[in-house]
């Protein structure tokens, strides 16, 4: 049967055309493409890891950070307690004190008024003293005349008197 | 690369330029439609190239077709003459001393009348010259051989430089050439070993995956039949045979012939078996790929035919639409069998050069 009998002079073709093939496309073609999707395969690979690796740096540096603002955080907090601490001392000193400096003045201004007043008092009395003693005199001298005449020089004894 | 293209490409148009018109005399229109002939003339290799067949207004049945180069090698003479010279098998052509006559695509030596004496079965008993004709089936080849070519040095051109992801052609091209990397030669072969088998394997399957493809076109300068040609296939077959055996390792040929751990007379027969089993493996990929290519081209040239043997428009539709079906079945045996070619080629020889593991 025609169909299955090998005919010489297209096997002869086929043999130089395929092995021709074969030749220019394992130089031209299959090995620039098997070499160069190997060394893009090599690239990707050794990227990946690259950037499994930074990124494993990148967490680490991130904890690293985390925990230094941490403790930034918690040194803050404590300084800001002892200030506010320190801040409420003084404070608290500070009106102590202005209210000890304000009783101390109080009782000094009291003092001087308490001698100021005694004084005072001291001066009206003896004052008061020479008065009485004019006006008994003055009384005394009018005696012996009217009692409307005395009546008027105690209203004018009176008058005269000035209590400053 | 692109002279030989052009210097091709020119000849194309020399060829087509002085294309015959030839008037087939035995061809009247009334002669009955022989599907049988039609399909045998279509799948079978041809010297000329047909383009288009037509009745004119004249009632003459016109043939357009390429002439090919005939090259024929008779009593250490080499002949050298286009095939439009026979004229269909109408002329006797005279070259020296010898007759040539062209019979059923067949070149025979005749006498000077052109006479052929029969056999009981109807074929002819005279003698061939040696055929190294450049066939419609070779100028196919070439035709496939200049666009697998182009296709994988302009894609492989790209690759220079930097790695870079695939752009146009390549990111069709790779894909495709890392599944034969992967899952025809990897799969089967060590990985350390498949960098000297690869070549082979991606050219086998995109040869035989593109000219599939080519056999499909309809039209000129497709259809041949050429994968599914037993002389293509079975040189193929050849190579993978060659291929298996020149690589084949000590563990391989001791499994042939003396198998370990099996009793000795059965190592005996076994070697008988497995020694066969070295040509019957590249035997059946022969013939499964020349069996179910032809088998797509005879379904399909059938199935038209159908119109013209019941004569009728009516079953048109049907026929097209069954063409259809089968035009896209056919789509993925191309591809299919040229996977089972290259993945069983690959399977032997992974089987030749795997390491012995007993």
């Amino acid at each position: 049967m025609g169909l299955l009998t090998p005919d010489p002079g297209l096997v002869i073709w086929t043999f130089f055309t395929f092995l021709l093939v074969l030749f220019i496309l394992k130089k031209y073609a299959w090995k620039p493409i098997l070499h160069a999707v190997k060394v893009r395969e090599e690239t990707i690979q050794f990227s990946l890891e690259a950037a499994a690796k930074a990124k494993k740096e990148v967490e680490k540096l991130e904890q690293t950070k985390t925990e230094m603002i941490n403790e930034a955080k918690a040194e803050r907090d404590v300084l800001i307690k002892e200030a506010r601490e320190i801040k409420q001392g003084i404070l608290e000193e500070a009106k102590s004190k202005a209210q000890e400096e304000a009783n101390k003045i109080l009782e000094n201004a009291r003092v001087l008024i308490e001698r100021e007043k005694n004084e005072a008092v001291q001066d009206l009395k003896s004052k008061v003293a020479a008065l009485s003693v004019d006006i008994a005199g003055k009384l005394l001298e009018q005696e012996l005349e009217t009692t409307d005449k005395q009546k008027a020089i105690i209203d004018s004894a009176l008058k005269e008197v000035n209590f400053n | 690369m692109r002279q030989i293209l052009q210097v091709f490409l020119f000849s194309l148009v020399l060829s087509v330029c002085q294309y015959t018109l030839a008037e087939d005399s035995s061809n009247k229109h009334e002669k009955e439609f022989d599907p049988l002939e039609m399909i045998s003339h279509h799948i079978s290799d041809s010297h000329d190239w047909h383009i288009i067949s037509y009745t004119n207004k004249a009632d003459e049945h016109v043939n357009i077709s390429m002439p090919l180069p005939v090259i024929l090698l008779h009593n250490g003479k080499l002949h050298f003459f286009m095939s439009s010279e026979f004229e269909h098998g109408n002329a006797i052509v005279q070259k020296g001393d010898a007759y040539f006559k062209l019979y059923h695509n067949k070149i025979y030596l005749t006498n000077a009348n052109g006479d052929l004496e029969f056999d009981a079965e109807n074929h002819p008993k005279n003698e061939h010259p040696f055929d190294l004709s450049i066939t419609r089936n070779v100028g196919s080849m070439w035709l496939s051989v200049i666009l697998i070519l182009f296709l994988f040095i302009s894609a492989a051109k790209k690759y220079k430089g930097e790695p870079q992801t695939p752009k146009g052609l390549q990111s069709i091209i790779e894909p495709l050439v890392l599944f034969v990397r992967d899952d025809i030669a990897l799969s089967q072969i060590d990985k350390h070993k498949i960098d000297k088998f690869l070549p082979y394997l991606l050219t086998v399957f995109f040869f035989i995956w593109i000219n599939n493809l080519i056999g499909l076109i309809p039209i000129f300068p497709g259809g041949s039949n050429l994968t599914g040609n037993i002389s293509v296939t079975m040189l193929l077959a050849l190579i993978t045979l060659f291929i298996t055996n020149v690589n084949g390792n000590k563990g391989y040929w001791k499994h042939i012939f003396w198998m370990p751990g099996i009793p000795v007379p059965i190592r005996a027969f076994l070697a008988i078996i497995e020694f066969i089993g070295i040509f019957t493996k590249p035997f059946a990929l022969m013939i499964r790929l020349m069996a179910n290519i032809t088998a797509g081209h005879i379904i399909i040239l059938s199935l038209f035919s159908l119109i013209f043997v019941l004569k009728s428009v009516v079953i048109a539709p049907v026929s097209i639409l069954m063409g259809l079906m089968m035009f896209m079945l056919e789509l993925l045996v191309a591809a299919l069998q040229a996977y089972i070619f290259t993945l069983l080629s690959a399977l032997f020889i992974g089987m030749a050069v795997q390491e012995d593991e007993h």
